[in-house]
């Protein structure tokens, strides 16, 4: 297929002896928004994990933009694998205790070489979008509920302006006014970018809303 | 005692937390109360402190908490436990050996925290089933068929916490929060990290408790999860409850608009998050929480609108919306 998108092609994966994915085909163009859904257990956030490059597939592989990627995340350059972000389900197992909300959103800016004053001015930019305000800024995840955690996620996770973001199950833990929210940033912002989006939910009502087409893992 | 008496009647519940720099108002005034064979929901934004009133009610608070008012539980015999029982007055000894799991059981929100890693799922529950008095004889069968009352295949029994997935977790703490037949369930988030099968599933659960007599809180931010078995539903909002009212007239004609913006926010619904942020609980302000984020406040709305009803469809607002009842000002 031509044109940009974030494609996975006959991937297999397993963990152990245990298959979750067998030679399955997912598309997900610029500017489209796919959703997931499936049983539990049916390899979802391994397909996620695929994506983002967090997994190797058994056989198969992941492309973007039609170049075929190999290798995990750290082996790949920089430049191809900040083209795909992921924003995962449970934002206290997802973040370092250590590190504030300013510092979580402005870790990979840092982690490539970004000067501070760019650093700053888009740790502002994003935290703006998504509503954290300077006193938030300066907690660390305990002190923040699992909503101001994952909108810090978010951010986090778009700090790159990535061309692909996977949702897996990211607002599954939220009350519905953040995960309108949620889906509300990342619509804009894939407005704003042409991005291609993955959303992985259980929630039907929740994939006819925010998902073009859905795709169903058996 | 009649069927109509409230098993458990919160009255003025108020939970603060003492930090360093400031004090968290968790819980304001809250009036609550639950009948035999009821299933009340508490739903709200995260942070909007409907969880630590349940654990207010089991006495799991933390040292720096402060609580006041009164939460009356009928129940017992009148003879080990006097009856009504103040929940919040109770000696911590006496909550431990005579409440908690025995008359008000908590099926909690993490699993993976509340299980004993070193002991299996069928050691847990069994030690659980004989300490309520379940003869040693009949105690595996019972276990057997918790299980598959909450959807656990009973093989599954035999593993480590560990071992489990999330969703079995989930599903071990409920058969453990069964075991013992509390006539009071507190189930705090009980559906988080389960599928929309699964969550169905332990809802029906719930509700078959309730109807076989059971009185259950339903603490929740799964707005679908209240509107499925719930028959009363309370709004909490920035520490206190702003509506609370039978669960088909608040899904059909919310009276206070934070419930309607909250419903709003539904993808069945228009999928529009409630304008702004909800206040930190450290810094609320004076009068109505929720009047920065209304677009139908008033100066009106600087003062606190009164709220001690209970399952009147009374609103905690000045400007309800129009199918609402208009609360009493609250006197200065």
């Amino acid at each position: 297929m031509t044109g940009r998108a974030l494609a996975a092609c006959q991937v297999s994966a397993s963990y152990d002896q245990q298959r979750v994915l067998d030679r399955v085909d997912l598309h997900i163009a610029a500017g489209e928004t796919v959703g997931l859904r499936g049983p539990s257990g049916s390899g979802k956030s391994t397909m996620a994990r695929l994506l983002a490059l967090l997994h190797r597939p058994d056989s198969g592989h992941v492309s973007i933009d039609g170049t075929p990627v190999t290798g995990t995340r750290h082996q790949v350059p920089v430049t191809v694998r900040t083209r795909v972000a992921i924003l995962f389900q449970s934002p206290r197992a997802a973040t370092d205790p250590r590190l504030t909300l300013a510092d979580l959103i402005a870790e990979p800016l840092r982690a490539t070489g970004t000067p501070p004053e760019q650093v700053r001015e888009r740790t502002a930019e994003l935290a703006d979008t998504v509503g954290l305000t300077a006193d938030l800024l300066t907690r660390r995840p305990h002190a923040v509920s699992d909503g101001q955690l994952q909108r810090a996620c978010l951010a986090r996770s778009l700090v790159h302006r990535p061309s692909y973001l996977l949702c897996d199950e990211a607002t599954a833990m939220l009350d519905a006014s953040t995960q309108a929210h949620v889906a509300a940033v990342v619509r804009d912002f894939q407005g704003r970018h042409e991005a291609g989006v993955l959303v992985i939910s259980h929630d039907p009502a929740l994939l006819a809303r925010w998902a073009d087409r859905v795709v169903e893992l058996p | 005692m009649t069927t109509t008496d409230p098993l458990l009647a919160v009255a003025g519940l108020t939970v603060r937390f003492q930090l360093p720099d400031g004090v968290v108002h968790a819980v304001t005034d809250l009036h609550l109360d639950i009948r035999p064979g009821e299933l009340v929901a508490v739903v709200g934004e995260s942070g909007c402190g409907k969880s630590v009133l349940a654990h207010a009610l089991l006495g799991l608070l933390p040292g720096n908490a402060t609580v006041t008012g009164s939460a009356l539980l009928r129940t017992g015999d009148g003879v080990r436990r006097p009856s009504p029982l103040d929940l919040l007055a109770c000696a911590p000894r006496q909550l431990a050996r005579q409440v908690r799991g025995r008359v008000v059981g908590l099926v909690p929100q993490s699993p993976a925290t509340s299980l004993n890693p070193v002991r299996t799922g069928r050691r847990l529950l069994m030690e659980t089933l004989r300490a309520h008095g379940h003869a040693r004889a009949d105690a595996p069968a019972a276990a057997d068929r918790l299980a598959v009352d909450v959807g656990l295949d009973p093989a599954d029994l035999d593993r480590y916490p560990h071992e489990l997935s999330g969703g079995m977790a989930q599903r071990l703490a409920t058969a453990l929060a069964l075991a013992p037949d509390p006539p009071l369930l507190l189930a705090d988030e009980p559906t988080t990290g389960l599928d929309r099968p699964l969550v169905d599933h332990t809802l029906d659960l719930l509700r078959r408790r309730c109807d076989a007599g059971a009185a259950v809180l339903l603490i929740t931010h799964d707005l679908v999860a209240a509107q499925r078995v719930a028959d009363t539903v309370a709004v909490m909002y920035a520490s206190r409850i702003v509506e609370h009212a039978p669960t088909e007239a608040l899904f059909e004609a919310p009276g206070h608009p934070y419930s309607a913006a909250l419903l709003d926010a539904l993808p069945q619904r228009a999928f529009r998050p409630v304008p702004g942020y909800p206040p930190m609980l450290t810094d609320l302000p004076g009068g109505c929480a929720f009047a920065a984020r209304c677009d139908r406040a008033t100066p009106a709305c600087r003062v606190q609108p009164a709220f001690t009803g209970v399952r009147t469809g009374q609103v905690a607002c000045h400007h309800p919306l129009e199918h609402a009842q208009v609360p009493a000002e609250v006197p200065a």
